[in-house]
């Protein structure tokens, strides 16, 4: 056990994943593959509990995620116990399902912040940008968030399938009336990974997707903040996930797992605390499961001894995980990692293979447990 | 300077026990403010002018001079859409 020898501080942030269900079925979805073996949700009462004791511990930013969070009934319930504890409420949804009555219910309750989300894979961007089914509910959505006096904030998924299309992706969010828009370019992850040679940019479309943002950033200043995401791989070095392992975040899934970070499900070897077990002070103090990464003690070479580690602390534990089969080891997107040459060929094969014709696997409980060998 | 400054589309201030400080809080995010940040972003509800402000803050601290601080402090905060400065009326 690795305890960490500075002070723990508070968490900022509690992300309240209420379910697994969504109606969407996203080639880039993070939810774990295996989100069909978790069907359980915690209670309204479970999650209240959740929410006044994340607040006890100091944590101001509360999101409000899935799956698709509209699918709980008791969204605005929970919405309203959150803002009235003095959270900053967020709503991460792609709209599906949102109705006007809904949207009053969340006013009523305080929400103070949604975040409208492109979730589905390319066929959801081509309708958006051809004006079909997609923009006209991403529009009338849009306006009625505005209606209501919320800022518009857009985030769209970014990857290989739409990334030729960004300055036209800007183009119509303006036309959406977006405030912020985020184009977060997909991170390879639980589907993501799965999908990795399907969705993977080149190097050079990443580079004119970036110029082209940058023509939008200056053209828009005076009424559009966008913030463009580098894939880790591309970026040539390693993240400070984030922003440190139990530094920042406490995520509770559908179930009650407690995470640190809301892929860290996968990791081998630790045993993550459920919120039905244990208080969120216990958790997040106390917990293996929160301890382990905590800090540099845990860290092994070529990170031990690395002038950047209080930096980046090694990069992002799935990662290593996934692509160098150890999560204790470097964050292979960093140069530094004896395991790079994954990341490396995996850029490769993105800027110079043909077109992949592997088929997309999209994100629904059937192949859900068919990956996890139970189906 | 002149105007009615209030707090930008999307921002909510409040004190924070945990941070022993007041905030501002926004989409996914949060600043730190310190004291005298505070105390200037406490008044810039939409209902005084800078120069009420002004003059509050003077005299709760009794310290004139003030409204270079203040000036500069909103025009920091209008840059980062952190307050809307609402024209004044004629």
């Amino acid at each position: 056990m690795n305890a960490p020898t500075t002070p723990i501080g508070p968490p900022m942030w509690l992300l309240a994943e209420v379910t697994y269900r969504c109606p969407l079925h996203c080639v880039f979805c993070y939810n774990p593959v295996d989100f069909a073996r978790h069907t359980d949700e915690l209670s309204t009462d479970d999650w209240l509990r959740v929410l006044r004791e994340g607040r006890e511990l100091g944590a101001v930013q509360c999101g409000f995620s899935g799956g698709e969070p509209l699918l709980r009934d008791d969204l605005e319930v929970l919405i309203a116990e959150a803002r009235r504890l003095g959270y900053y409420t967020n709503l991460i949804t792609s709209g599906v399902g949102l109705t006007e009555a809904r949207l009053d219910a969340f006013k009523a309750a305080g929400l103070d912040h949604i975040q409208l989300s492109f979730q589905d894979s390319s066929k959801e961007i081509n309708d958006f940008l051809t004006h079909t089914r997609t923009f006209e509910l991403k529009q009338r959505v849009g306006e009625m968030i505005k209606a209501r006096g919320w800022p518009m904030v857009m985030n769209v998924v970014i990857h290989r399938l739409n990334i030729e299309h960004i300055g036209r992706i800007i183009e119509m969010a303006d036309a959406l009336g977006a405030e912020y828009l985020e184009l977060a370019n997909a991170q390879y992850y639980s589907w993501a990974l799965l999908n990795r040679d399907q969705l993977m940019p080149s190097r050079e479309q990443l580079r004119r997707a970036e110029a082209v943002t940058d023509e939008w950033k200056a053209r828009l200043a005076e009424r559009m903040r966008i913030l463009f995401v580098v894939p880790d791989y591309h970026e040539g070095k390693p993240k400070k996930c984030m922003n440190g392992w139990g530094n920042v975040f406490l995520t509770v899934t559908p179930d009650g797992t407690a995470l640190p970070c809301h892929t860290a499900r996968m990791l081998p070897g630790l045993d993550f605390p459920n919120v039905q077990e244990h208080s969120l002070r216990h958790i997040w103090f106390e917990s293996e499961g929160f301890n382990h990464y905590r800090g540099t003690g845990w860290m092994k070479e070529p990170c031990a001894s690395c002038e950047d580690k209080e930096k980046d602390y090694g990069g992002c534990r799935c990662q290593a995980y996934l692509l160098a089969a150890d999560p204790d080891a470097a964050d292979p997107v960093c140069p530094k990692s004896p395991h790079h040459e994954h990341v490396a060929a995996a850029l490769e094969q993105a800027d110079t293979a043909a077109p992949s014709t592997k088929p997309l696997i999209f994100r629904d409980p059937r192949e859900s447990r068919r990956l996890c060998g139970e189906g | 300077m002149d105007g009615t400054p209030r707090l930008g589309h999307g921002f909510r201030f409040q004190w924070e026990p945990a941070q022993s400080c007041h905030v501002l809080l926004y989409p996914e995010g949060m600043i730190r403010l310190n004291r005298s940040a505070g105390e200037i972003l406490a008044r810039c509800d939409g209902s005084r002018d800078i120069a009420a402000i002004v003059a509050e803050l003077e005299q709760a601290f009794t310290s004139p001079g003030l409204r270079p601080e203040v000036e500069a402090f909103v025009a920091m905060a209008v840059g980062k859409r952190w307050l809307r400065l609402d024209p004044p009326t004629p």
